[in-house]
């Protein structure tokens, strides 16, 4: 058990200490946590402000600027789904409401089980193949409400 | 052996070219060489076989086509139902005036040898053999302007860069492609990333920066991907380093990721944000290329501006600014997005009409329908209503309207869109991605989402659109920078132009 939390701890301090003294140190080392844990973890933000000499607020104000950086985990799934006006001039709006409907949670939500998270992004440079979509880090373009059955019967299963 | 092409940009991953590319070596043996797009989105993935006669094209090509298409004898560019005829003679692409994606599509993207032989590196090795105030020169007479869409005069950022006595000096290499609509930047950097690495090095021996950073958007992981692979590769051939192409002049660069902030393609939030801070606008003076990057001279350019730069060396300033119209110098790479039968990515010298660019070669709608409207320039970006579609794309015209050519972004709407709505948006999109350093972006945008929802719930007319245009009024003379300055763009077209859409809610 000791064995197990330490580890993963001592990680984070390697992402965080291997990134002092870089050109714009915090937000390397945020990216990296991201990327590694799914989230921020609140109780890293000591660590980061003593780290890159600022205060914990600083940090705490950097966390939430970005949409990328997330206070808790996402689901084991992530589906994004774009927003912005190219997607929407050919129907993006109608795909978002049939991912609601057929996941039973809105944008920037996660399904109760922790299965799937679905979440807004504003372009994802996919604008003469749209509605676009990424799921789990994976581009879709030309995106139909079938891109969604999958998430929503694994759910009744 | 037959070389066979399946691009790894973006637009084809996304329609499936990764499996594509699996299943075509699994078949013949031979590993597909994965190039850069062509541009042309509606016939991703577009798979290309070498011929005695030229590539020939086949597209979109889908997982259950692959095995098909290799019986019926695609190897040997034989006639095929998904067969366009030899790739260059497509009259989408033969209609263009190729300079900064001349070579996209074509090569290997991280080959330097192909980069080479294509034209690469013809730019910096003249620029080797010139004065920093020579390279500068040449960008002056080019006429280039900055393509992110402030169109600001490049060369005179340029020398001030130059002039400006400090011990390090920064390239900043503007890749937070925020705008809708746009993927030029995407494209480029997905498909010749070794040209904004030359175009980053030419800046750098032309200002005396050592430095450069190219600040990407997380959306973007492919690009991300080739980017770092391609800059591995500079190093290693010497076009980056301490001693580049043995000029005996330094200049280092890296990827430096952002974090999903649209602001921070603002250039003064994009410098916070490198600094590892909260993406917020900075007030202008000082500018950046006076006190950018960790207060020292930074030179911000968009990834198109600097893409643009080799060409202008290689070939002269007078070459590049003989392309275009009045002070609308050089190339532009349009971008046809949105609800278009073939978008993609045209790139034309500065005039061509904005209906030519969308029924010419966009083919009018992908649903069939009427035209409504095309969003130029991207979120801060006018509607522009059927009939100015003759408009000629240049930036003094479309000032002249109170609209922008910006990143040349054209999203395209069918009769069915809702102008209340697109406005209303316009003003959601500001309050999700405002920095909230100023009052009349932060408040500004939420204040005028709402009206617009009372406004479309049907709320009396003329009360919610005086505040509206009053609340516009405030946003452009007030805010910081042109995320609020410009939110009313949209809005006051969207009014201005399609005004019934506005009161069908009208009970009053």
């Amino acid at each position: 058990m000791a064995e197990n939390t330490s580890q993963p701890r001592r990680m984070n301090d390697d992402l965080i200490t291997a990134h002092v003294g870089e050109t714009g140190g915090l937000m390397r080392a945020l990216n990296a946590l991201q990327q590694h844990d799914g989230y921020i973890d609140a109780a890293l933000v000591p660590k980061l402000a003593k780290a890159f000499n600022i205060t914990k607020a600083e940090v705490k104000g950097v966390i939430s600027f970005y949409d990328d950086f997330t206070k808790a985990p996402k689901g084991k799934h992530v589906i994004r789904i774009c927003q912005a006006e190219a997607c929407q001039a050919v129907g993006s709006r109608g795909l978002t409401a049939a991912a609601i409907e057929k996941l039973g949670i809105g944008l920037g939500e996660t399904t109760p089980d922790g299965r799937v998270t679905v979440e807004a992004v504003y372009c994802l440079g996919l604008c003469a193949s749209g509605p676009a979509a990424m799921v789990d880090g994976q581009l879709k373009g030309r995106v139909s409400a079938h891109l969604f059955d999958a998430y929503a019967e694994e759910g009744e299963a | 052996m037959t070389k066979i092409y399946v691009p790894l940009d973006s637009s084809a991953v996304a329609m499936g070219a990764d499996e594509v590319a699996a299943k075509i070596e699994a078949i013949t043996g031979i590993a597909p060489v994965r190039n850069g797009s062509r541009g042309m989105a509606w016939l991703e993935p577009l798979v290309e076989v070498e011929t005695p006669k030229g590539r020939v094209a086949y597209g979109p090509v889908t997982l259950d086509d692959v095995a098909g298409l290799i019986r019926d004898g695609m190897m040997e560019g034989r006639a095929h139902a998904l067969c366009h005829g030899l790739t260059e003679e497509l009259p989408f692409l033969a209609r263009q005036e190729r300079l900064t994606f001349a070579r996209c599509g074509i090569t290997n993207p991280l080959s330097m040898d192909e980069y080479a032989s294509h034209g690469g590196l013809d730019g910096i090795q003249k620029a080797i053999g010139m004065s920093a105030e020579a390279i500068c020169d040449e960008v002056m007479t080019s006429g280039l302007r900055g393509r992110g869409g402030a169109a600001f005069p490049a060369g005179i950022k340029w020398n001030t860069v130059r002039g400006a006595d400090a011990d390090q000096k920064y390239i900043v290499c503007n890749a937070d492609e925020g705008d809708s609509g746009t993927f030029a930047d995407r494209m480029i950097m997905e498909g010749d990333p070794l040209l904004l690495i030359e175009g980053m090095a030419i800046a750098g021996l032309g200002t005396g920066a050592t430095k450069g950073y190219i600040y990407l958007r997380s959306e973007y992981p492919v690009a991300k991907r080739v980017l770092t692979a391609a800059i591995d590769r500079a190093y290693w051939k010497g076009l980056l380093g301490n001693d580049v192409l043995g000029s005996g002049k330094a200049f280092h660069l890296e990827v430096f990721m952002g974090a999903g902030a649209y602001i921070c393609g603002e250039e003064t939030s994009l410098l916070e944000s490198l600094e590892g801070k909260r993406g917020q606008v900075r007030a202008k003076p000082p500018l950046p290329a006076l006190e950018g990057l960790m207060a020292k001279p930074t030179l911000v350019h968009n990834v198109i501006s600097l893409c643009a730069v080799p060409t202008i060396l290689a070939k002269g300033g007078e070459f590049y600014r003989d392309h275009g119209m009045g002070r609308s110098t050089g190339t532009m790479p349009f971008q046809i997005a949105g609800n278009v039968a073939c978008g993609g990515l045209v790139e034309k010298a500065f005039g061509v009409t904005l209906g030519e660019l969308v029924n010419g070669f966009g083919g009018g709608t992908r649903s069939g329908r009427p035209i409504k409207a095309a969003q130029v320039g991207g979120p801060l970006g006018a509607y522009i209503p059927l009939d100015k579609f003759d408009m000629p794309m240049d930036y003094e015209t479309f000032a002249k309207i109170g609209a922008g050519v910006g990143h040349g972004g054209i999203v395209v709407f069918d009769d069915t869109a809702d102008m209340a709505e697109q406005a209303k948006y316009a003003f959601d999109f500001c309050a999700h991605e405002s920095c909230g350093k100023c009052t009349p972006c932060r408040i500004g945008a939420v204040r005028g989402s709402e009206e617009m929802a009372k406004l479309i719930a049907g709320g009396d007319a003329t009360t919610h659109l005086t505040l509206v245009e009053d609340l516009c009024e405030v946003m452009e003379d007030g805010s910081l920078c042109a995320m609020g300055g410009m939110t009313p763009v949209p809005v006051k077209s969207a009014l201005d132009y399609f005004p019934e859409d506005f009161l069908k809610g009208d009970k009053g």
